[in-house]
């Protein structure tokens, strides 16, 4: 347990001073992750003209709330991936007596940290452009949104890697991820909140992986009616499922990438 | 008991096969078509522990391959091997904190950070304790003349010095076996003899095995008493290195700058003539007739400048072929 915790904070410290080599650029990618804000303009306009059951400062909050899930969910680890097992990389990590998965989640965990300032500076500099949207979540919610943004992470750091996988057995496996992104785009609450989707449409998504990757813990914290424990019932059985299908994939692709001359 | 065994290995690869042309391409997109490509064939060695082997072999003959079989990168198709007393395949910890692999260009250092950062890292991986790590830091720093290099983002160092970081970093969980891919390749004359002169003070102070592949005939000769030579997949010779230079190679390479231009025929009975160029000349000597003939055209010839070399590596290899000989 002692030298569990031990490698944990090693690799955190060693990654986290890695993603601040990148100071200019963890600021451009904290910005690139604007999507959300930008929608936000858009719903806030449509939603003066009434007809959804949402108000503008819902909307900019929900918009703001997307911003920070993003922020804390981006993953990438399909394209570090891919480039190990087409570079070879992944030979020398093979080798060493750690599971290599464990350098990505690392690198993912320290550069949350090391972007958090960049965003937190974003959500300050919204509140004041748009006082009126300021809220303050209760207490309750926001554990419960910690623990929806967690698992949001976990989830889709499992789907992509997932895909990530299939590197093994193809060139390309970000074309899977870059396939899958636009259902992730439409059905997550990234574009639109699920309330605005028809009844039936939104009660079939409610079992697919997608909205538990935004439109769930951003609802939380918003205080719109979820069915919380529902919620987090399916997105553990999607964790659960994908991660066996990882490791499934996980013992054939070594097999695979062996085959292939390592 | 030898530490690494190795029992008619056998590895069998498909290779996808593509004809040139739109047509080989869109036949490859649809049906695929594979070779099987025998990379390695009934290969069979044993190795002691503390010795240290050359294994040599041209391009593509196979010594990655084995290399990689032997780490459990990948799995042998046919033959047993055994190593440190491990199946390597099944890659278990405690085999993985015994050995190491060290391939040229493949750097596990991270890039923008300095090297103690890599360091920190795998001291965590294999578990080793602080007190040891400072320990083994400074050891490895000192052998590996590194002071202060350290500290730096690996992107600024030299590439020979990148190449002895990266042997630290795969050398500071202090494995007992040590397999080493091309560990010169593309450093200067003084970074080859540093390294060499590391491995062998390694190997000497912790009689560690090593097992390495190398282009430079000056390293095999250094290191190894023992050499294993490949080709097509067929371990061809398993002995001493004189063994395999006398039998296959029995001659040096002479080479003369001479005051003025001579004739073909002045220089003949020198030698094997390999090439004339204006003043400069090309021989190959019998090693036994070496000091007779260079005492004998230093005294005839008016010569500028005279260096006698060992034939590359590759070309005693090419002899061990053409001679065809499974010995």
């Amino acid at each position: 347990m002692n030298s569990i915790m031990k490698k944990a904070r090693v690799l955190l410290t060693a990654y986290y001073a890695y993603m601040l080599e990148y100071r200019a650029e963890l600021f451009l990618w904290a910005l690139s992750g604007s999507l959300p804000l930008i929608l936000m303009g858009v719903w806030t306009q449509a939603a003066q003209s009434g007809q959804f059951g949402l108000t503008a400062e819902d909307f900019a909050r929900y918009f703001l709330t997307v911003f920070i899930v993003r922020q804390f969910t981006v993953v990438w680890v399909i394209y570090e991936f891919e480039k190990e097992v087409v570079e070879g990389k992944l030979s020398p990590r093979l080798l060493q007596p750690i599971d290599p998965v464990w350098h990505h989640v690392a690198s993912h965990l320290s550069e949350r940290l090391a972007r958090l300032p960049f965003a937190l500076g974003l959500v300050g500099l919204f509140f004041i452009l748009y006082p009126q949207a300021v809220w303050i979540p209760s207490l309750n919610h926001i554990l419960l949104f910690a623990i929806a943004v967690i698992f949001a992470f976990i989830l889709r750091f499992l789907i992509q890697y997932t895909f990530a996988l299939f590197a093994f057995w193809t060139e390309r496996a970000n074309a899977i991820e870059n396939f899958w992104f636009l259902f992730y785009l439409f059905f997550s609450g990234l574009i639109a909140p699920l309330d605005v989707f028809p009844e039936n449409i939104r009660n079939v998504l409610l079992w697919t992986p997608f909205p538990y990757l935004i439109d769930f813990p951003a609802s939380i914290l918003i205080g719109l009616p979820v069915n919380i424990l529902q919620g987090m019932l399916v997105t553990l059985s999607w964790i659960a499922l994908f991660f066996i299908i990882n490791r499934w994939l996980w013992r054939r692709g070594l097999k695979q990438y062996s085959g292939m001359g390592a | 008991m030898p530490i690494i065994s190795a029992e008619n290995l056998s590895k069998v690869y498909p290779v996808a096969v593509k004809e040139a042309g739109l047509k080989g391409t869109i036949q490859h997109f649809f049906r695929r078509t594979y070779r099987m490509v025998e990379a390695v064939k009934q290969v069979s060695f044993d190795i002691e522990p503390g010795e240290v082997v050359g294994f040599l072999g041209a391009n593509g003959a196979g010594k990655t391959t084995t290399l990689k079989m032997l780490t459990g990168l990948i799995h042998p198709s046919a033959g047993r091997v055994r190593v440190a007393g491990y199946i390597p395949f099944q890659r278990k910890s405690g085999f993985l904190k015994q050995i190491t692999l060290v391939m040229g260009q493949k750097q596990q250092l991270i890039w923008d950070l300095p090297a103690l950062d890599t360091l920190k890292i795998n001291a965590a991986v294999y578990n080793i304790s602080d007190k040891e790590y400072r320990q083994r830091v400074g050891e490895l720093t000192e052998m590996l003349s590194l002071q202060g290099k350290l500290n730096q983002p690996v992107r600024k160092l030299s590439l020979g010095e990148r190449m002895k970081a990266e042997l630290m970093a795969a050398l500071l969980h202090q494995p007992q076996v040590l397999f080493l891919d091309e560990p010169t390749l593309g450093l200067d004359v003084n970074a080859q003899v540093g390294v060499r002169e590391f491995l062998r003070e390694y190997n000497k102070r912790y009689d560690a095995t090593i097992l390495l592949t190398s282009h430079y005939m000056a390293d095999i000769s250094a290191l190894c008493k023992r050499v294993l030579v490949i080709h097509q997949g067929l371990l061809i010779y398993d002995g001493s290195l004189e063994g395999l230079i006398d039998q296959f190679a029995p001659y040096r390479e002479v080479q003369v700058e001479l005051a003025h231009p001579l004739p073909e025929v002045k220089l003949m009975h020198y030698g094997e003539i390999k090439s004339i160029e204006g003043q400069s000349a090309r021989f190959l000597v019998q090693r036994e007739a070496l000091t007779r003939t260079v005492a004998q055209i230093l005294a005839e010839l008016e010569v500028i400048d005279l260096t006698v070399t060992d034939p590359p590596v590759e070309e005693v290899i090419g002899r061990v072929f053409s001679a065809g000989g499974v010995l």
